[in-house]
């Protein structure tokens, strides 16, 4: 959120903080100096090593689904997936495709997205992201 | 090793199902008194009790049953460890046995959830004012449905499905395959929670949960408790050969946590831990996964099953649904798994799961399973694995 990218956008505010808004939007690790292991949580130490110097790092936007389910458990169904950013695995939501086998796949091509989500009583407007297909 | 081997003398699991008449340490009572009767053995025989229990982890559940069935002073370890809580309170009995504490141990696990909801299932938070992030992610409302699930349906879908996305072959149809055998083989267990046998029509038809697990893909919550009593191989010569010729040897008992992977983050990697255990597990049992005779796995869901045939090496790596196919893990096949009807079927209270599997193979062991009799069973493997995550495997060999 201090991302200097964001000054201009001071009333928006990313739904996770390794979301980091700006003109062209983006996933942000916390990348273990050592091992290079990425987290995108905060972390005491390195669950890989036991490293505590983490660098922030910029995630690929772009990436293949390996894995995916369909939540039909609430009023609304949606698809939860894994897409494999060109080797950091990220969790999301898959948005702008129907929430069908038919319509999902393995192996799929996505990229990433942010869509707004709401605005608090200050008049903040939250953004939050997903993955969507990938328009060739 | 140089330690004694640790046998099971008494093991004991209620029905699984609804008990609205008993309460928690009701259903730990009955499985603990039984499981005593079962060792022909009374409270003052036990030096050391692991009790497991999920939903009440703070309320000293292994205490309050002490007050009920006798209490001797004893220590107690109140256990809590994900869906590997029973094994865990196993695993600290049959650790104080092996370290020469005492001679005895017993370890219960018990669980009341019917009519708890699915596992993992949150409500949303409640709505404040302004946006504030809190949490390890910075978070400004519920991830939930959000940046993907965390509820355990929809975990263990994605499970399935990155083996299918790793190996190919695994269908929606074939997930449902393996739900249509576990409650295949429940119709002839009486202590199943569901005895109901479904046709793979009905399976996949059923209310879709997160696919592509539907409704009978999934564990079903409820109530139950199971107890196994365990003894050193110096007390095992000083009992009734009547004992004696229906102890089980536990010849591996191990429990792992996971290791750090990449992309265990995102998805918890339910895989690397139970391949480790398997691997520790056959290495102190000094046997081989073509050796055993029967296998209860934890089937939390139906996509759970498929890849853990592969990670406790029952086929070769990536074979599982070629392994599935070949109609093996069915009760008349080579290599037997879940023929009490697994989780799906026998229901799964989450502490007493993880001592009930280990109970089934007891019974086969023994040859007293019934109708549901593996003939000539004398070895067999029972798994279980918690989210977070913890596995438990144990290794039990039929006296010699
Ligand atoms: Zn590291």
């Amino acid at each position: 959120m201090t991302d200097p990218e964001n000054l201009e956008s001071i009333q928006q505010v990313p739904f996770v903080d390794y979301l980091v808004l700006g003109e062209h939007p983006y996933l942000c690790a916390n990348e273990c100096n050592q091992c290079k292991a990425r987290f995108f949580d905060r972390r005491n130490a390195c669950a890989s090593c036991f490293s505590d110097e983490f660098t922030k790092v910029r995630i690929v936007t772009t990436g293949e689904v390996t894995s995916f389910t369909i939540v039909e458990m609430g009023p609304v169904p949606y698809v939860s997936a894994i897409v494999d950013c060109e080797g950091t695995p990220v969790r999301c939501t898959l948005i702008g495709v129907d929430p069908t086998p038919e319509e999902v796949q393995l192996g799929m091509k996505v990229e990433l997205a942010t869509y707004p989500m709401g605005v608090d009583s200050e008049g903040t407007e939250a953004i939050a992201f997903g993955f969507t297909p990938s328009k060739k | 090793m140089g330690s004694e081997d640790v046998w099971i003398i008494g093991s004991n699991m209620t029905k699984f199902g609804k008990h609205p008449e008993k309460d928690v340490v009701d259903l730990a009572s009955e499985a603990s008194v039984s499981a005593l009767r079962d060792a022909d053995m009374t409270m003052s025989d036990v030096g050391v009790l692991g009790v497991g229990n999920l939903m009440n982890a703070g309320a000293g559940i292994g205490q309050q049953l002490q007050k009920q069935i006798g209490q001797t002073g004893i220590p107690v370890f109140n256990v809590s460890n994900a869906c590997a809580t029973g094994a865990t309170a196993l695993r600290v009995a049959i650790m104080a046995v092996k370290a020469g504490e005492t001679d005895v141990g017993m370890a219960v696990g018990v669980e009341k959830l019917a009519g708890a909801g699915l596992l993992g299932q949150r409500g949303p938070k409640p709505k404040s004012e302004t946006w504030e992030p809190s949490g390890r992610f910075g978070a400004i409302g519920s991830t939930e449905g959000r940046i993907g699930t965390n509820i355990m349906p929809g975990v263990f879908a994605q499970v399935g499905m990155e083996y299918g996305h790793k190996y190919g072959g695994a269908s929606f149809e074939l997930f449902a395959k393996i739900s249509e055998k576990n409650h295949a083989h429940s119709t002839l267990n009486p202590l199943a929670a569901y005895q109901k046998r479904f046709t793979l029509d009905e399976i996949m038809n059923d209310v879709m949960i997160a696919y592509p697990n539907t409704r009978p893909m999934c564990s079903g919550n409820c109530d139950g408790a199971a107890a196994m009593i365990v003894v050193n191989d110096s007390k095992l010569q000083s009992l009734p050969v009547s004992v004696r010729k229906r102890a089980v040897k536990i010849s591996a008992s191990v429990l792992t946590s996971d290791p750090w992977v990449e992309g265990c983050q995102v998805l918890p990697d339910v895989n690397t831990l139970t391949r480790n255990a398997a691997t520790q597990a056959y290495e102190q049992a000094g046997i081989g996964p073509e050796d055993l005779d029967l296998v209860e796995l934890h089937d939390c869901f139906a996509t759970a099953e498929l890849v853990h045939y592969d990670n406790l090496m029952l086929c070769e790596q990536g074979g599982a649904v070629d392994f599935f196919k070949s109609g093996a893990p069915w009760r008349d096949g080579a290599k037997p798994v879940n023929v009490s009807g697994g989780l799906q079927s026998k229901g799964h209270p989450i502490a007493a799961t993880g001592i009930a599997n280990i109970h089934e193979i007891v019974v086969h062991l023994r040859g007293e399973a019934g109708d549901r009799q593996i003939e000539g069973a004398k070895v067999g493997l029972a798994h279980v694995i918690g989210l977070g995550s913890a596995c438990g495997i144990h290794i039990l060999e039929k006296a010699a």
